[in-house]
């Protein structure tokens, strides 16, 4: 077997073997070796200084146990509960009017995409600011028309959903360009003879646009639960995961758990389970839309 | 009137995106008291908070560390990954399809897994607070391979035979003939991967302590959350503000290939 492996690569092109090393090498240090040593660290109670202990499954108990870990699931959750659907409403909505024949196409396109490219850490700074309960732009603007002040960020109940909406203004530009390529490859002809039959603008959005968009819709559901799941500086800046813990994030908890209290073997247990909802979630989401 | 609705709300949009970025940058330029207000002008404009940011952080270091970093990433990741990315495309070895459907594998691969290990792998190599951390594991990307291998997939076999007949080897094929063919994807790939690692602030924070190799977003995250500033809300925003400015110059030139980097890599990711 091992003689056959051996004398098959001798025929073949060692420049291919020589070409892909870099990528091999990169694999086995930061792929592999974290991998497989994120499941050793899994079992093991370790802060990096003293030699690490064995524990067997008691991270897997704590986590199970763990009020701020069910909490940072449900904030996670929130999030997304409420991103998804914004994004996916107001991505479509820009996008189906960027569509149309109208000047000035490129100049919105580029502005509604700008937030996309500039750094979490500004547009957070920025809308701390914006969210300001005395002097911020938007409670300024609410009393301005003679409407209560809202605490954005004070209040444990407005703080996730104010972290989602700044999140939807960030990301939506990606969505809007996602979906004008989706758009833009639906064939004309379907709309022409939806017009011969005599169908309303709303029956050619429903029965011909949404189901060509079904693919862009399934990608832009899957990247926002991973961006969700993976909101860290969002809430590591403006709030600090507060108040009452109702924006700590799943990544905010990793990384306090690692970095804050030292308790590495946990904290991998943390990566690992939730590598693995990310998983499932989906998993299920491709399902549903898929399906539907 | 149909048309003017569609202007109507998409003017109101534009504004809802451009306006807090002004605001940000008039803020940056206010007196403390007049932060707060809605407009953007105040006849007592001054560089107040910028002096303020200077002097209280390392900002032009970060900025150089930045671009340090993030160009030999950006270098790194289109010459490796075109390497790469040449192999499975273009070269017949044992392996190549298995090599292929592991690049593919560790695309789903969440980073929240490889995390802590990667941290400690850096403690071990004692590479925290050294450039190195910043920029060896980004060096090769699973998703610049894929990028160059789709396109190079494309490139005439006639054009490769000639070559090859002319006494060309692989790498001459791959620098010479073919780098100069695959403009768009190099782009695409360079644009995403300057503005991913530009922007990165997680990693940073976990394996840079030393504020002299901060990277500016990390510096301008501590600066924000740690107190530095004071509780100033103008110099919060004047760090903010120097932090935006380098991306959106670049984005302002290289709009158009910003737009549909994002675009193409979205839809293969």
């Amino acid at each position: 077997m091992i003689n056959s492996v051996i004398r098959r690569i001798k025929k073949s092109d060692k420049i291919g073997y020589l070409m892909s090393l870099p990528y091999l090498i990169s694999f086995a240090l930061f792929i592999a070796f974290p991998l497989g040593f994120s499941f050793i660290l899994i079992f093991h109670k370790w802060n990096i200084i003293t030699p690490m202990r064995w524990v067997g499954l008691k991270n897997f108990y704590r986590l199970f146990h763990d009020v701020e870990f069910l909490r940072a699931i449900y904030n996670t959750l929130i999030f997304l509960v409420i991103h998804i659907p914004l994004q996916i409403v107001f991505a479509l909505l820009i996008a189906v009017l960027l569509n149309q024949k109208i000047k000035l196409r490129g100049f919105f396109r580029a502005v509604y995409f700008m937030p996309v490219i500039v750094s979490g850490v500004v547009i957070t700074i920025l809308w701390q600011q914006l969210y300001s309960y005395e002097t911020g732009l938007l409670n300024l603007m609410l009393t301005s028309i003679g409407l209560p002040r809202i605490p954005w960020i004070n209040d444990p109940s407005w703080a996730m959903p104010s972290i989602a909406i700044m999140a939807t203004w960030k990301n939506v530009g990606l969505y809007i360009v996602l979906f004008l390529v989706g758009l833009q490859n639906i064939p004309a002809y379907l709309y022409e003879s939806a017009e011969l039959d005599g169908a309303s603008a709303w029956q050619k959005f429903r029965y011909i646009t949404v189901p060509a968009l079904n693919s862009t819709m399934v990608l832009v559901v899957i990247l926002s639960t991973i961006g969700g799941f993976s909101l860290f500086i969002e809430p590591f800046v403006m709030t600090g995961g507060g108040p009452m813990n109702s924006t700590l994030s799943a990544m905010l908890y990793i990384y306090n758990q690692a970095f804050y209290f030292g308790h590495m073997g946990y904290a991998a247990t943390l990566g690992f389970f939730f590598a693995f909802i990310i998983f499932v979630v989906v998993l299920i989401q491709k399902r549903i839309v898929e399906n539907k | 009137m149909k048309r003017f609705y569609i202007y109507l709300t998409l003017t109101v949009g534009g504004i809802t995106f451009i306006y807090p970025f002004l605001w940000m940058i008039a803020a940056s330029l206010k007196p403390e008291t007049e932060i707060g207000a809605i407009g953007l002008w105040s006849p007592h404009f001054n560089l107040e908070s910028y002096r303020l940011v200077v002097q209280k952080i390392p900002i032009w270091r970060a900025l150089l560390n930045s671009v340090f970093v993030s160009f030999c990433v950006t270098v790194s990741v289109i010459f490796f990954g075109s390497m790469v990315g040449y192999a499975l495309s273009r070269l017949n070895f044992w392996g190549r399809n298995l090599i292929f459907g592991v690049i593919l594998f560790t695309m789903v691969i969440p980073f929240q897994i490889t995390l802590i290990p990667m941290y400690i792998l850096m403690v071990k190599f004692g590479w925290v607070d050294t450039y190195l951390s910043l920029i060896v594991p980004g060096m090769v990307t699973a998703f610049s391979i894929l990028l160059f291998r789709q396109f190079f997939l494309d490139i005439p076999q006639d054009l490769i035979d000639a070559a090859r007949i002319d006494g060309c080897n692989d790498f001459t094929i791959l620098f010479k003939i073919i780098w100069p063919i695959s403009k768009p994807v190099i782009i695409t790939v360079g644009i995403i991967t300057f503005m991913t690692s530009w922007n990165d602030v997680l990693w940073p924070l976990i394996v840079i302590r030393n504020e002299k190799l901060m990277t500016m977003p990390q510096l301008v995250t501590i600066f924000a959350v740690g107190g530095g500033a004071e509780a100033r809300l103008g110099a919060m925003l004047a760090a903010a503000t120097l932090l935006a400015i380098p991306i959106i110059l670049v984005y302002a030139f290289f709009q158009r290939y910003f737009i549909e980097s994002m675009a193409t890599s979205g839809l293969k990711g």
